[in-house]
Formats: structure tokens, C-alpha cells, sequence
């Protein structure tokens, strides 16, 4: 779904983001996948299984309704149309025994009202097919940490950049940073899934909260206002481009 | 034998005959209910005129005698239309009567109920024909007994006259079916198979057709026009739709075409991994440009199609293009262009507003992509052309039709003859060739208004100012679209589009 960055024409752009590119001490994630096309659910196995992450296969909705019930899952990757059983009622299932495995829903009808369809049966994401696999692993990884309780804290810190969301001030190594609202709540989304790639698709439906893509990049030229105040006048860059995928904010250090 | 069951099959036969059923059950009822009806009353009748009959009679003997009666009852039976009468003896001899003698047996029964009798009237001593009567005897005194009778050929008569009626009554009734069949088949099931009939050629894949309104506001012209607005809906899907797929095959093949030779002239190169590098890489490129050309078709159709499922609220135009301007202003700074952005408080407009939003990305998006064209006289890389004095404009006014929103900029405008058509999908205007982009972001523009009510104006930025004859100066393009008041209604969808 998601345009690529089309300005650059360098090579291992569509490489998998794989861990040494993150650089992030990762924990590998067990990902069930329903899917009844054998060469997606194949292609996805191996993609995600290359990314690190432990894949398993459920052909039929029947199946994967089984399975996401009874084994532990960090996500589920769930196709909307599924043979015996829709991938919506697999969800609604799901949430109403009160497990609470995040969702992600992929969709070939990729239709707005499909979109809020899936999301109000208890889907966490929903990604229209045919979508860029990086685009996927980001989102799913996203998902994976939503479990956890750090979207609670209220400051944020990278390296030595520090947010504050009661406060709304940003300070980098003791200096305070001045950001206009909408780069605050940029910094925010990055900073909450720190050392994730975020798409710039998601960006734009997270903090600015459209589901389209533009033809232009605006979302580049946004990161590198954002880079000009927070990166630009400090040594060690914290913002980071990863190619074919997105940004990515993280202390190398660590 | 087919053909007379398809006639019967008729709805013209079929309620005619139903018609005449009703009619002739109606007839029937009526004819016998009258006749049975007078028939009774006709038979009391005549038991009142023999009952009064014998009582005179029994008088008549009680004050003169036998002779007395005798002389009456021959003078009686001479009077013309005169009633029945036979007088006897306990033996059965006839004294006096004017009825041929029958069985004496009726003599036994003496003072019951009158019973009908076949007898024959004797006239200037000749013997008649035989006649039905209603006849009763009484007995007198002195073993006498006298019959006392009244020929019902009245009655008869009467009865003839309703089976007479009820013949005619027949005869108009078939004729009154077979018109009303007429009228039924002619005037009124003709427009129904005249519906039918372009309806068959409708399916057969001319939708121009449409279905003919007489003007006299009747049932069929209410259905007609009903129908014709609903035939000129589906028209204006389908062509649609055949639009959508006409584009598609012509605009997304050639893509298509393009990114399999490139596959194939790798694969012929052998041996250099970097080259089938480049190849996926520019493969995996084009196909996601196709993707998105494909989602912005599917998108347009669905929002031209109004389908439901697209949530419309109530908004503030203003809010939501400080938002989207927003999210531009960095890029078009970043172009060298300036900028300017002027919102009311407050402009509601009813709709929905991520479509509103990728609406005004793409009118945008073409502004960035053409305001600087001309700005710059050279064909020249973006750093040259970006030093002119490139201006994108968005205005939004609160007018009294309801909100108006306009995105002008001094790039090279669209000449007044091709305005119609940079709104159709694919179309691209020469100058634009080499620009990338799909010919499908004013489509959707266009549509997105349309699913508004919103008229949409194409304009030369500075048209007043600028000599119409000097075409190589910019003239600039303004886009302006005028929401209506809020939920206004959600009809006229098809001519949105007025080309000034």
C-alpha cells in the first residue's frame, strides 16, 4: 500500500529489515497467521520467520480460531475472508472469551467502512492487500508491545532526549527543545515505539489521522523539520531512516 | 396450441374472463332470486284468490242452495280469464264446472293445501289442451264438493320473461367481457407490454432506451417516470463501471507491459546479479504505482457510486483544511513556494472528512506539481524552477449557499476547452506528460464533490488581468468548490460538474 521512498534508487532497499538493521536487542515474537492462500501464508512464514520471529500457519477459520484460542500468541495476523469461517467472526470470538491476542486484519476489500468494520469487531490494525511486507512487520511489531505497560509512562526517553506528555516539553541533553503541536505529537508516536520502525503510513494515520496516502512525501520533509530540532545540533543522531520501511528512533548506544 | 395458451395466459384474458365470472354469478343470483321470490308470491296469490273464490261459493250455497251455486258458478265460468271450477257429488257426478273431469281421486283429499294439477278447460263444449292449475277442494254441505282452481300460465309466464332476461343478460354479458377484454388488452396492458417491450431491449444492452410517459399522470406515467429515473441511475453506473474497466484495461496495461519486458530482458541478460537487482527493485516500483492507481480507481468508483458506508457528519470545512494544509505547509516551503492559507472561524459543510482531506492532498498535490512549471522558462531540474515566484492559494468563505473552498496557483492553468475533461478519469492534458502521476486526482476530486452536491469550478487563477490572447504567460488554475448548505438533499448526483 504504502509508496516506498521513491527518491532513492539504492540498492538493498527492499532487503527485509532484518534484526542487524534494527539493532535493537529484539525479542522474537510467536505470530499466528490465518491465511488460506498457501503462497501468501508461505511467502509470510518465511519473511517473518527471517525477521526473527517464530511463524505459525492456520489454513482454514476454523483452524486458526482453534489455535489463537488455545496457544499464546504475541499477534495474530488474521485474513478477512477466510473458508469456513469469516475472519471478522474469528476476532469477535476471541474478545468476547476475553483473550485479548492483538490483531491485525488483512483485507483485500481495503474500503473504508471495511476498515471500521474490522476495527469495531476487535481488531487492533487492518492493512489492505497487497501491502509491503515491511509495512506489515512494522505494524505487527507495534502491536506486539501494546500488551505491555510502558504506554502508561508519561516521559519518554531515548539516549539522552527526554518527553514529557503531561508537561508537553522535550529536553535534550539539559537543553529544552521547542516544538510546534503537531511535531510534539510526531516525537510522541516515535518515541513510545523507540528502537520500532513506525511506516510512514503509520505516522499518518496515528498522528495525523488520515487513512490515504498523498502523492508527495510530506512526511519526509515533517521528519526533517523534526530532525533539525532535535538531531541537528547534537553529535549523535537519534532519528534514523530505514530504507523501503520508515523511521526509526533509537540510541545507538545501547 | 401454444399460442392459445400464451392468449389465455393473457392478463387481458385472464381478467376478463374473471370479470365476466363474477358478472355472470352476479346475474345468476339475482335472476333466481327475483324468480323464485315472485314465484311465491305469485302462488300465494292465487291460494288467496281460491280461498276468497270458495268462500263466496260456500256462501253463495249456505243463502241459495244447490241451484243457486249451480247458476253461479256457470255463470263465473263463463267470464273470460274466468277461474276453475268444477262441482260434484259424493258420487262423483259433475254438476256444474267448467274443466274437463279428472281423477277422482284429487276429490279424496278434501280441504288440504291447493295442489298443482294438469287439466283442460272445456270452451263451447270443445276440450282444450291441457294447462297446469293450482286447484283445492271443499266440501259442502250435502256431500257436494267443489274444485276451485286459477291456471298459473301467469306465473309461467313471468318465469319465461326471467329466463328471457336471463338469456339477454347472458348474451350482454359476454359481449361486455369481451369489451372490457379489448379495452383491458388495448389500452391498459398495451403500456404493459410496451414496459416489457423496452425493458427486453433495455436487457438486450440498450440502456439508452427509456419508457414512454403519455402525460396523463396516471398510474403508468407515475411507474414510467419511476422507472426512467431509476433505468437513468443504473445507466450512470454502468457507464461508469465501463468506464472504470475501459480505463483499466487501457491504462493499466500498459504498465502491465511495461514492467513483464522489463522482467524479460533481465532474464535474458545473464549472469549479472546487479542488474536483476535494479530490475526487482524498479519492478517492485512500478507495481506499487499500479496498486495505487488501482485503489484510486476502486476509490472513485465507490465514491461516484455513493455508496453507503461512507460516513458523512457535520464539519468545519475550516478545520480541515488548516489540517491538511498543515500537513503540506513544510513541502511546499520546502518547494520555495509560498503559501497562503485563509480560513474563517467557522464554515460548516456536511461530509465526510477523510475524503474531503485526500481531495484537497490532490488538488495540492497538482499545484506542487505545476505551479512552478512556468515559473521558469527553461525545462529545468526542480532547484531551477523553484526560484520563481510559485503561489498556491487556499481560501475558504462562508457564502449563503454554504461553504466555498478555493485552491488557486500561478502555474500554467487549464485552458477553458479542456476543463471538462481533466475531471475524467486518466485524462492528462499534453503539457503534463512528463510529470508523473495517474490523470486521477481531479477525477477524485471531482467525485468527491459530486457525493457533496458540491459544484466544482475550474478557473484561470488571474483570468481578468491577463489578455486571453497571450497564452504564453501563466495564467494560473484556481479550483474552486462550492458545498452546499448543510444535508441538503443527497439527489442530483449526475451533473455536478459545471465548466465555466
Amino acid at each position: 500500500m504504502t509508496l516506498s521512498d521513491t527518491s532513492a534508487g539504492n540498492t538493498n532497499r527492499f532487503a527485509l529489515p532484518s534484526r542487524n538493521a534494527h539493532e535493537t536487542p529484539k525479542e522474537h515474537m510467536k505470530i499466528l497467521i490465518i491465511e488460506d492462500d498457501q503462497e501468501a501464508a508461505k511467502y509470510l512464514v518465511k519473511a517473518l520467520t527471517e525477521a526473527g520471529h517464530v511463524a505459525d500457519h492456520a489454513a482454514d477459520g476454523d483452524t486458526g480460531a482453534h489455535k489463537a484460542l488455545v496457544y499464546d500468541y504475541d499477534v495474530l495476523i488474521v485474513d478477512r475472508m477466510l473458508p469456513k469461517r469469516d475472519g471478522l467472526s474469528i476476532i469477535e470470538d476471541l474478545r468476547e472469551r476475553d483473550k485479548q491476542t492483538p490483531v491485525m486484519i488483512l483485507s483485500a476489500l481495503g474500503q473504508v467502512d471495511d476498515r471500521v468494520k474490522g476495527l469495531r469487531a476487535g481488531g487492533d490494525d487492518y492493512l489492505p492487500k497487497p501491502y509491503a511486507f515491511s509495512e506489515l512487520l512494522a505494524r505487527i511489531e507495534v502491536l506486539a508491545r501494546r500488551r505491555k505497560p510502558e504506554d502508561v509512562e508519561t516521559i519518554y526517553t531515548v539516549g539522552d532526549l527526554e518527553l514529557d506528555r503531561l508537561s508537553h516539553t522535550v529536553v535534550r541533553a539539559g537543553q529544552n527543545i521547542i516544538l510546534q503541536p503537531r511535531e510534539f505529537r510526531l516525537l510522541e508516536y516515535l518515541m513510545r515505539h523507540a528502537g520500532h520502525v513506525v511506516t510512514r503510513t503509520m505516522l499518518l494515520e496515528n498522528v495525523w489521522d488520515y487513512h490515504f496516502d498523498p502523492q508527495t512525501n510530506v512526511i519526509d520533509v515533517h521528519m526533517s523539520r523534526l530532525r533539525g530540532k532535535v538531531d541537528k545540533e547534537f553529535d549523535k543522531p537519534l532519528l534514523h531512516t530505514v530504507r523501503g520501511a520508515g523511521y526509526v528512533i533509537r540510541d545507538d548506544n545501547r | 396450441m401454444t399460442t392459445i395458451g400464451k392468449f389465455f395466459r393473457t392478463t387481458a384474458i385472464k381478467l376478463s374472463l374473471i370479470y365476466l365470472a363474477v358478472f355472470a354469478g352476479f346475474a345468476v343470483f339475482l335472476v333466481l332470486y327475483l324468480n323464485t321470490n315472485t314465484a311465491t308470491l305469485l302462488t300465494r296469490q292465487l291460494n288467496d284468490t281460491i280461498n276468497a273464490e270458495i268462500k263466496g261459493l260456500a256462501e253463495q250455497y249456505g243463502q241459495r242452495g244447490l241451484p243457486g251455486l249451480i247458476a253461479l258458478v256457470e255463470r263465473r265460468s263463463r267470464q273470460p280469464g274466468a277461474n276453475l271450477y268444477l262441482l260434484v257429488n259424493e258420487s262423483g257426478n259433475v254438476f256444474a264446472g267448467n274443466i274437463a273431469r279428472i281423477s277422482p281421486s284429487l276429490f279424496q283429499n278434501v280441504n288440504s293445501e291447493p295442489k298443482e294439477i294438469r287439466y283442460r278447460l272445456i270452451e263451447e263444449g270443445t276440450v282444450a289442451e291441457g294447462h297446469t292449475a293450482l286447484v283445492r277442494v271443499f266440501e259442502l254441505r250435502g256431500g257436494f264438493k267443489i274444485l276451485v282452481g286459477r291456471d298459473v300460465g301467469e306465473r309461467e309466464a313471468l318465469q319465461e320473461v326471467a329466463r328471457q332476461t336471463f338469456a339477454i343478460a347472458g348474451v350482454l354479458l359476454v359481449i361486455l367481457g369481451l369489451i372490457s377484454w379489448v379495452f383491458v388488452s388495448r389500452r391498459v396492458l398495451k403500456r404493459i407490454d410496451a414496459v416489457s417491450t423496452t425493458t427486453q431491449s433495455i436487457i438486450s444492452g440498450d440502456l439508452s432506451r427509456r419508457l414512454q410517459i403519455t402525460g396523463s399522470g396516471d398510474e403508468f406515467d407515475r411507474l414510467a417516470i419511476g422507472l426512467n429515473a431509476m433505468l437513468s441511475r443504473i445507466e450512470e453506473l454502468m457507464h461508469g463501471l465501463k468506464q472504470v474497466s475501459d480505463n483499466i484495461a487501457h491504462d493499466l496495461k500498459t504498465p502491465l507491459t511495461r514492467l513483464r519486458n522489463r522482467v524479460e530482458s533481465t532474464l535474458a541478460e545473464e549472469g549479472k546479479s546487479d542488474g536483476y537487482r535494479d530490475a526487482l527493485e524498479m519492478t517492485i516500483d512500478e507495481a506499487d504505482q499500479l496498486i495505487k492507481t488501482f485503489n484510486a480507481l476502486l476509490l472513485i468508483a465507490r465514491v461516484e457510486a455513493k455508496a453507503p458506508g461512507e460516513a458523512m457528519d457535520d464539519l468545519n470545512l475550516s478545520q480541515i483544511v488548516d489540517d491538511v494544509a498543515e500537513l503540506y505547509e513544510p513541502l511546499v516551503e520546502e518547494q520555495g513556494m509560498s503559501f497562503v492559507v485563509s480560513t474563517p472561524d467557522k464554515a460548516p459543510v456536511y461530509g465526510n472528512r477523510e475524503l474531503i482531506s485526500q481531495a484537497l492532498a490532490n488538488l495540492l498535490d497538482n499545484a506542487l506539481k505545476y505551479a512552478p512549471m512556468e515559473t521558469c522558462e527553461t525545462e529545468g531540474t526542480s532547484e531551477a524552477s523553484s526560484k520563481g515566484a510559485a503561489k498556491i492559494e487556499i481560501t475558504v468563505q462562508k457564502n449563503q449557499l454554504g461553504s466555498f473552498l478555493t485552491v488557486s496557483d500561478n502555474g500554467p492553468g487549464i485552458d477553458e476547452d479542456s476543463r471538462a475533461r481533466v475531471l475524467q478519469r486518466f485524462s492528462r492534458l499534453d503539457s503534463s506528460r512528463s510529470q508523473p502521476g495517474s490523470g486521477l486526482g481531479l477525477s477524485l476530486v471531482s467525485a468527491v464533490a459530486g457525493l457533496h452536491n458540491a459544484k466544482i469550478t475550474l478557473q484561470h487563477t488571474n483570468a481578468s488581468s491577463i489578455d486571453s490572447s497571450d497564452k504564453s504567460k501563466p495564467r494560473g488554475l484556481s479550483v474552486s468548490i462550492q458545498f452546499p448548505e448543510q444535508r441538503a438533499t443527497a439527489n442530483n448526483a449526475g451533473e455536478l460538474a459545471d465548466i465555466k
